[in-house]
């Protein structure tokens, strides 16, 4: 073979392979990740509208009784299956569907180290969590909700370790099942959560129609622990129960990703 | 810069297992700087085990591996600034534009090269804004490519480079491939096309089952074994006494079919001498002489018997 007439000047390939500063590289994997999430439409339909709906339609429609003030009942709870939303379903069918299409082996093969791929996403996850919680508090507020700051404090590190709990679930699920499965794993276990959810707190304001046993099961599930704990937060309140369990959920759920996680 | 290898890929008695299935078997290969190795094989034989281990996606067995003087399976991560890696099948979020992964790619590198100029050279820029998973495969395929030689390797890992692409686009990574080497870099390709072998390869490994079944460079591996003929075309029916008088024993000289004939024997310039010789002897003008080599995909038979594309 020749190496005459090649279309490229010579040099145009000279070798030069130096890493971007790691930084650089984690600000460009936030951004597209980000930018990912927040364009698909499906994604938005659960981590946003759906959450907003239920806001609104809760508070405003007069089903069940549910005490005075209704946007201060079901705001906590709905913020908490907004972080499920985002953290767990969300991110394990996006997971679950980029490795399907060899993003992640792709990464792999780049100097991006591996430990970036998982920060990347995990703050495009943070990053959403949080723009929803500011949505659906100023909309809460907007209905009549009047969290006390330290409330919002407590409910802010709730919803941290919600999160966390959460996104290893989801990275779990995600990251070692085949696309179709997680993706109707990660649907019917987001009702599986909001139901267990919904438990916790019909209990708490109507008293007699759960009963103990069954909130206390509730209470052991990752759901049912992160919306007991953020609705006690809410009310400057803390739930180390609940903590416990959302931490003990999510490092479990860590290990066993960190165990099982295949890039394809 | 770091300083270069000479020998930047060294495999030495290689062997990976997946359960009963012995995927590749005491493999050896090297490889030299601003060298194209191509892997030639049918699906299966462990081309892109080979690959992977030598990006450390896998470990070996048994043998070792030394890539840029490391073992991919131990500095990864040092060993992935370094080189550049086209998987099979390439690889991409599915809901990323094709420029936004490039652009990402190119975000690892402190001095990539321009992404967009890259998506102008392979033809990508009309695809630029459509999504990952919305790419048409010799699309995918592209921009494997693009991603795998944004970052000014100096060493890339090909597997499959060409294949699902049309002939204009292969023509442009051929030449982008060569363009590479000439600017210094080594390149690994595996290949299951002889002409890309062919064209583009220094040395060649042929592998069948797991093992390097024949090594070479390509004109090496065509020579390899031919009993070389040489044929022409004449009047019918010649007497062909003379001609096999005149040349060295155990020539055999024969009318294949009525003014078609075939020298057999070893074919160097003196057999070519004394055939003209005989010509000029008997009177006879012979056309489209021709010395016959074997093809590559002749070699590939006759060493595997098997065919190319399975």
């Amino acid at each position: 073979m020749t190496t005459t007439n090649n279309r490229f000047e010579p040099g145009t390939f000279s070798p030069d392979p130096r890493p971007a500063a790691v930084p650089s590289m984690l600000a460009a994997q936030f951004r597209l990740e980000l930018k990912l999430l927040l364009r698909n439409g499906e994604q938005l339909l659960l981590t946003m509208f759906i959450p907003i709906t239920l806001l609104v339609g809760l508070t405003l429609l007069p089903l069940g009784s549910f005490g005075p003030n209704r946007a201060a009942t079901f705001a906590p709870p709905i913020m908490a299956l907004a972080v499920i939303s985002t953290a767990f379903t969300g991110q394990a069918i996006a997971v679950a569907f980029d490795r399907r299409y060899g993003a992640l082996k792709r990464l792999g093969a780049t100097a991006l180290p591996v430990w970036g791929i998982v920060a990347g996403k995990s703050l495009a996850v943070v990053t959403v969590v949080f723009l929803q919680s500011i949505l659906l508090g100023a909309i809460g507020v907007g209905l009549g909700w009047r969290p006390e700051v330290l409330g919002l404090a407590l409910g802010a590190v709730i919803i941290a370790l919600g999160t966390f709990a959460f996104a290893a679930l989801g990275l779990l699920l995600g990251g070692t099942l085949k696309a179709e499965i997680v993706l109707a794993i990660a649907n019917l276990l987001w009702f599986v959560f909001a139901g267990l959810g919904a438990l916790t707190l019909e209990s708490e304001v109507d008293g007699g129609v759960v009963s103990q046993t069954v909130r206390f099961i509730a209470r052991l599930t990752p759901s049912g622990a992160l919306t007991e704990a953020l609705g006690q937060a809410m009310t400057v309140s803390v739930d180390w129960f609940g903590i416990a369990v959302l931490a003990a959920w999510g490092a479990l759920s860590a290990l066993c990703a960190l165990r099982w996680f295949r890039f394809t | 810069m770091t300083p270069s290898v000479e020998t930047p890929v060294r495999v030495r008695g290689v062997t990976k297992r997946f359960g009963s299935t012995t995927a590749v078997n005491g493999l050896d290969l090297e490889v030299q700087r601003a060298e194209v190795l191509a892997l030639l094989g049918p699906n299966g034989a462990g081309k892109t085990t080979t690959v992977e281990m030598c990006e450390g996606f896998l470990s070996p067995d048994e043998g070792s591996i030394e890539i840029l003087g490391m073992n991919p399976a131990v500095d990864n991560a040092r060993l992935r600034e370094r080189i550049g890696v086209m998987l099979q099948g390439g690889g991409g979020y599915p809901a990323a534009r094709a420029g936004e992964m490039l652009d990402l790619v190119a975000a690892y590198s402190a001095n990539p090269l321009d992404p967009a100029w890259l998506m102008a050279t392979l033809g990508l820029t009309d695809a630029a804004k459509t999504t990952y998973r919305r790419l048409s495969g010799g699309q995918q395929q592209r921009l494997a490519l693009a991603c795998a030689v944004v970052g000014r390797p100096e060493l890339v890992f090909l597997d499959e480079p060409t294949a699902g692409m049309d002939a204009h686009a292969r023509i442009v990574v051929w030449d982008l491939i060569d363009g590479l080497r000439r600017d210094g870099v080594t390149i690994v390709l595996t290949t299951h096309q002889l002409t890309e072998a062919e064209q583009l390869a220094d040395h060649l490994v042929i592998i069948d089952n797991g093992v390097a079944v024949a090594k070479g460079t390509p004109a090496e591996l065509m020579g390899r074994g031919a009993e070389n003929q040489l044929r022409f075309s004449a009047p019918p029916k010649l007497d062909l006494s003379l001609l096999v008088t005149a040349l060295p024993e155990s020539y055999v000289a024969s009318e294949l079919s009525p003014g078609e004939y075939l020298v057999e024997g070893s074919i160097d310039p003196q057999v070519l001498a004394t055939v003209t010789a005989w010509c000029a002897r008997v009177n006879v003008l012979a056309t489209d002489m021709r010395v016959e080599q074997r093809s590559l995909e002749d070699v590939f038979l006759d060493i595997t018997g098997r065919e190319l594309r399975s």
